[in-house]
């Protein structure tokens, strides 16, 4: 294992932002930290990095305890959200820094940077300064910078933050085949679950300093340990039902509710794609007015309302859409392919 | 532009215009005389040492105070801006009182025959005094919008904390840090008020030029005066030209390495 967090906790005051946080990544893989801002996960590539130290708990890396190594000592490339170029530093002097404080000899130090300069496009670019570069082009300064010395593992802070949305898709497959090339370990924090979910081989689940679930991006989709996590990973509804007759229902969904009495409320989860559209209003129980369709790639979502307003949002192929003939403002029919009970709802004293 | 012509130009014109009044010869003989070559060489000794030191004191406290929260922090703030707001005659007073033969150190430093006051040690610290808050004042507020982040990426390239210093921190405020001692290095060889009070005014041994452009003036040796005073005009006009070299310079630089890789931009974007 190339990165090991061992029981870490990291106080800032009275605030906890890093919880008993015990998390490994493999030798070579590309794992993501994903979860919402303020959920702690800079601060641990901060710990990992050195630039924060643990109130409690130890840190390896390659086998190695760094607790009390200083960042210089630790032998890892970091990707800075701002990217953190040196201003007055052109392009080649940037990617140069980390071999020439190094004491690499001077032919060296040009034929690594020559060859990232190569990898990463920017032959031309080698007389410039930060600030006369696109966002993807510092983007590229800076992973080539911290990969020049080559670090043992690669820690990215919100990598594609601060570019633009039509360059972030470029961006994502650019990183994978990146990482195939140097094969360097690699972690980077995200709020993106879309981008954690297609570029990295495990995903760990940050909230409030705490890791609420680690696997690969099927494995977190397919089984999410908690709510938080269904919800943060797949867009899940979250729908309240009443217990009438030992059944949970809303207008026309019912759901079997064993163990809660009538009168009861609970909350029942399930993801957008086991949601089955008709445009027939007959084919399925439930009724619902598709009030908006919005296109994500090559999948649709709908927003479905029922008769009594209560939300639900259905996921389906675009070539499905079509052949269904569907459109904002159609009365259609629904059903729930599958459902999870999440519990029973606030304010209510049903068992959980 | 007219206000600038007539406010900042014309005097000063006029100084040159007035120490060249009688002739090359004149100005030449105001500039030789043993008493002005003397002050000319204690104010540029007084320059030497007090930038220097201004310079250290500024580096340091300004990243002090914008890197790190220590707990006097605000209080350092407040007496780097203390020579601005005491007056430079009370600055000299201070000094007096404190190092002069009545004050509270001077009869020990007496007993070591150490004089300090009407002596060019006192002259070199009231200077330092007064130019002290130059540097660091320049420094702060760039160093705090430059926050610590590229600090950071070099000590995680492996960079010490000198190396950061050096090649990170110290050339992202060079431009403030030239103008910083550019304003000191003025005001250093320009200060009259605390100078004058702790220098005793002897003749050939205390004199600075602001001092001797004075004491001519009040000879009524008007031409001598001027000439003095034109060669303190000069030393700004000749830090200022510096100053004004070093940015033209760096844009220069920049311009260049725009050049040097115009018309591959369009390549470039496409191979993200």
């Amino acid at each position: 294992m190339s990165i090991a967090l061992k029981n870490v906790t990291k106080r800032f005051g009275d605030t906890i932002a890093v919880n008993d946080l015990s998390f490994v990544v493999n030798e070579g893989e590309l794992v993501a930290l994903l979860g919402p801002s303020g959920g702690g996960k800079t601060t641990v590539l901060r710990l990992i990095a050195g630039l924060e130290t643990p109130t409690s708990g130890d840190i390896f890396i390659r086998g190695h305890r760094v607790n009390d190594l200083p960042v210089q000592k630790r032998n890892i490339g970091f990707v800075f959200q701002s990217y953190a170029l040196f201003k007055n530093m052109t392009v080649y002097r940037n990617i140069a820094f980390g071999l020439r404080v190094k004491k690499w000899k001077r032919r060296a130090v040009k034929e690594r940077v020559e060859e990232l300069m190569h990898l990463f496009g920017l032959e031309q670019l080698g007389h410039r300064y930060p600030h006369q570069l696109s966002g993807g082009q510092r983007q590229r300064v800076a992973i080539a910078r911290a990969l020049a010395p080559k670090p043992d593992v690669l820690l990215l802070d919100e990598p594609f933050g601060a570019v633009d949305a039509k360059i972030r898709q470029e961006l994502r497959e650019w990183l994978v085949r990146l990482h195939h090339q140097f094969n360097v370990t690699t972690l980077f924090v995200t709020h993106d679950q879309e981008e954690a979910m297609e570029v990295a081989s495990r995903i760990g689940i940050l909230n409030c300093g705490r890791l609420e679930q680690v696997g690969s991006p099927q494995e977190v989709y397919e089984q999410p340990a908690n709510e938080f996590v269904a919800r943060f990973i797949g867009v899940m509804n979250v729908i309240e039902l009443e217990v009438r007759n030992g059944m949970a229902c809303l207008d026309q969904i019912v759901f079997p509710a064993p163990g809660y009495k009538d009168g009861d409320k609970v909350r029942v989860g399930f993801r957008p794609y086991n949601v089955r559209v008709s445009p027939s209003p007959d084919e399925y129980r439930c009724q619902a007015v598709i009030r908006h369709a919005y296109f994500l790639g090559i999948m649709m979502r709908l927003d479905l309302e029922l008769p009594s307003g209560a939300r639900v949002c259905a996921r389906l192929t675009k070539e499905d859409y079509k052949r269904l003939g569907l459109a904002p403002g159609m009365r259609v029919s629904f059903q729930i392919a599958e459902h999870k009970i999440l519990g029973a709802a606030e304010n209510s004293n049903a068992p959980a | 532009m007219l206000f600038a012509l007539v406010f900042l130009f014309l005097p000063l014109l006029n100084v040159f215009a007035k120490a060249f009044e009688k002739g090359w010869t004149v100005f030449y003989g105001a500039l030789v005389d043993p008493d002005t070559a003397s002050a000319i060489r204690l104010s540029l000794t007084i320059t030497a040492i007090t930038v220097p030191l201004n310079l250290i004191f500024g580096i340091t406290a300004a990243w002090a105070i914008a890197k790190f929260e220590f707990r006097w922090k605000t209080l350092l703030v407040a007496l780097i801006d203390l020579p601005f707001s005491v007056s430079p005659v009370v600055t000299g007073l201070m000094f007096v009182l404190l190092f002069g033969l009545r004050g509270y150190l001077g009869p020990w430093l007496d007993a070591h025959n150490i004089q300090v006051i009407y002596a060019v040690p006192g002259m070199v610290l009231a200077t330092t005094f007064v130019t002290l808050p130059f540097v660091a004042r320049e420094l702060i507020p760039v160093m705090q919008s430059t926050g610590s982040e590229q600090e950071q990426a070099a000590l995680t390239l492996g960079a010490s904390g000198w190396q950061t210093f050096w090649h990170v921190t110290l050339p992202s405020v060079k431009l403030a840090l030239l103008y910083g001692v550019i304003l000191c290095n003025a005001r250093a060889l320009g200060e009259f008020g605390a100078v004058s009070v702790v220098s005793g005014h002897i003749t050939g041994l205390t004199d600075t030029l602001p001092l001797r452009v004075e004491k001519l003036y009040q000879e009524y040796n008007s031409t001598a005066a001027f000439a003095v005073a034109s060669i303190l005009a000069l030393l700004a006009l000749v830090t200022l030209a510096i100053k004004t070299g070093f940015e033209w310079h760096t844009q220069r630089v920049y311009a260049r390495a725009e050049r040097a890789t115009s018309g591959t931009r369009v390549t470039c974007s496409k191979s993200i």
